[in-house]
């Protein structure tokens, strides 16, 4: 199932694109697939075991994965995912 | 219409959230301020209790920087009666392409000094409050508990979930923003049923990591934006109108450009303000990996190093050593090491096979970040003489080589 991925810009430097048309049936796989595709984005995105870090925030259209079961929540067609990176600038 | 030095407003006129700020025994306004602040006085959401309640207020900025300059000129201008800033810096001029709120002659003051000075100039009415000094888990409920309103704009994690723990603790609203590259984040935490810092992100990255403003760089226009931004949700939450971005995450983009709000929760699970088990500030340079020397607490994350006054000598004295900058190619135009090897830290990994492993490296950056997790990188990889330099070229240009120019 088409699902867009969308990259803040320093990740967006490593995948070569803002915006990433990706598939599966989960947040986690479409992670997954961005990985395969994008093999530099693994450490930025997950754990080394698979998980979401606690300073990386994942959004399902508007809403925080981890009130809807994490990377095991379900997408569908034409969802978006947002990857939100925690930044300390000022 | 209400009047000077009447108190009350007639009901419904406005939809009013709960304020900060109290809303009896308001301040009156002199004939200046009338003046003064008349383009404000003729909007009915403001009007002159609006600005009265302005006056009231107290508010705390957290950094007199990038986001800080925004926020001290426009709540300076906008008349809000008392104004808090603590800092505990000097300005020096790579902040002048963005933090609006010095200038060239102010290179070497002190930042609050600088601030003060245009603050009044932009308006004498205003009552400014300098904490010159570092905001600290001693210090924190101490200085903020006096404030209304707490503005964080300040440049690292362990003052960010500083501030968040001790403005969820006191009750105070904290109008966050944060900045990084060309992207920002702005939201309101810690309001009464609001989310707070640690329900968006509940633990600090490790250290090096995310790289900082001064290694990652930033676009000078954002902390404009973002802090403009912080600015507005302020003067929103004293006056009560509008709908304040509590529970909702406003993204900006400036490439795009884009604006994006996500949706926010208070997470039951968040130590602060969920289950509130955390009932104290703590040591919050520990909670972000760094010793109060500033030295990293892991010791996997510390690597072997050597000083560039300790590099020269190898180097005079005809030592056999590859230096490999790490940096990237815009970087290394400003400025590299005569002989050095470039090599992006993002390409190391297809590079490895053009490097001898019996050769001597010394890998640097701008400051030492980067290189140290080239150097992490190179070891696993079978490197075993791989040295980091500390504090890279920034450091070499200080201690051995002035020409060097530093960016």
């Amino acid at each position: 199932m088409p699902v867009t991925l969308n990259l803040p810009a320093p990740l967006a430097r490593l995948a070569g694109e803002r915006v990433l048309q990706l598939s599966g049936a989960t947040v986690g796989d479409v992670v997954s697939d961005a990985v395969t595709r994008h093999p530099t984005l693994a450490p930025r995105l997950r754990d080394e075991q698979g998980q979401p870090y606690s300073f990386v925030t994942f959004y399902l259209n508007d809403e925080d994965i981890r009130f809807h079961g994490g990377f095991g929540a379900a997408v569908a067609d034409g969802d978006e995912i947002t990857v939100v990176p925690a930044i300390a600038g000022g | 219409m209400t009047t000077p030095g009447s108190s009350g407003r007639v009901a419904g006129e406005i939809a009013t959230p709960t304020t900060p700020v109290p809303t009896v025994d308001l301040p009156t306004l002199d004939r200046d301020e009338l003046l003064r602040y008349s383009r404000h006085l003729i909007l009915p959401e403001v009007g002159v209790e609006g600005q009265r309640r302005l006056k009231a207020a107290r508010v705390l900025l957290v950094g007199a920087g990038g986001l800080g300059s925004p926020l001290a000129l426009y709540l300076a201008a906008a008349g809000v009666g008392t104004l808090g800033l603590i800092d505990h810096d000097v300005v020096d001029v790579t902040n002048l392409q963005r933090q609006v709120l010095h200038g060239t002659s102010d290179i070497g003051r002190s930042k609050l000094a600088s601030a003060a000075d245009r603050m009044r100039e932009i308006n004498p009415h205003v009552k400014l409050e300098l904490h010159e000094t570092r905001l600290t888990s001693a210090n924190a409920l101490e200085i903020l508990r006096d404030y209304d309103l707490v503005a964080d704009g300040t440049d690292n994690f362990p003052t960010r979930y500083l501030v968040n723990d001790a403005c969820v603790l006191l009750g105070i609203p904290n109008v966050y923003g944060s900045i990084f590259r060309f992207e920002g984040q702005v939201s309101v935490f810690a309001t009464a049923d609001g989310p707070c810092y640690r329900c968006l992100f509940r633990e600090p990255p490790p250290p090096g990591l995310v790289p900082s403003c001064a290694e990652g760089g930033v676009l000078g226009v954002l902390p404009g934006l973002i802090g403009t931004l912080q600015a507005t949700e302020v003067v929103k939450l004293i006056l009560g109108v509008g709908e304040p971005l509590v529970g909702r995450l406003l993204l900006v983009d400036s490439l795009g450009p884009s604006f994006r709000t996500l949706k926010l929760r208070r997470d039951p699970t968040c130590p602060a303000c969920g289950t509130r088990e955390l009932q104290e500030l703590i040591d919050y340079e520990h909670f972000c990996g760094i010793t109060t020397g500033g030295e990293l607490i892991h010791s996997e994350l510390t690597v072997p190093s050597i000083t560039p006054l300790e590099l020269a000598d190898r180097l005079a004295s005809g030592g056999e050593l590859t230096l490999l900058d790490v940096r990237e190619q815009h970087e290394w135009d400003i400025a590299h090491l005569e002989g050095a090897r470039l090599i992006p830290l993002g390409s190391l990994a297809e590079s490895l096979d053009s490097l001898d492993p019996d050769a001597e490296l010394v890998v640097h950056c701008k400051s030492g970040g980067r290189s140290a997790k080239a150097v992490r990188q190179l070891r696993e990889a079978g490197f075993t003489h791989v040295l980091n330099l500390d504090g890279g070229i920034l450091r070499w240009s200080d201690d051995v080589d002035p020409s060097v120019p530093k960016y």
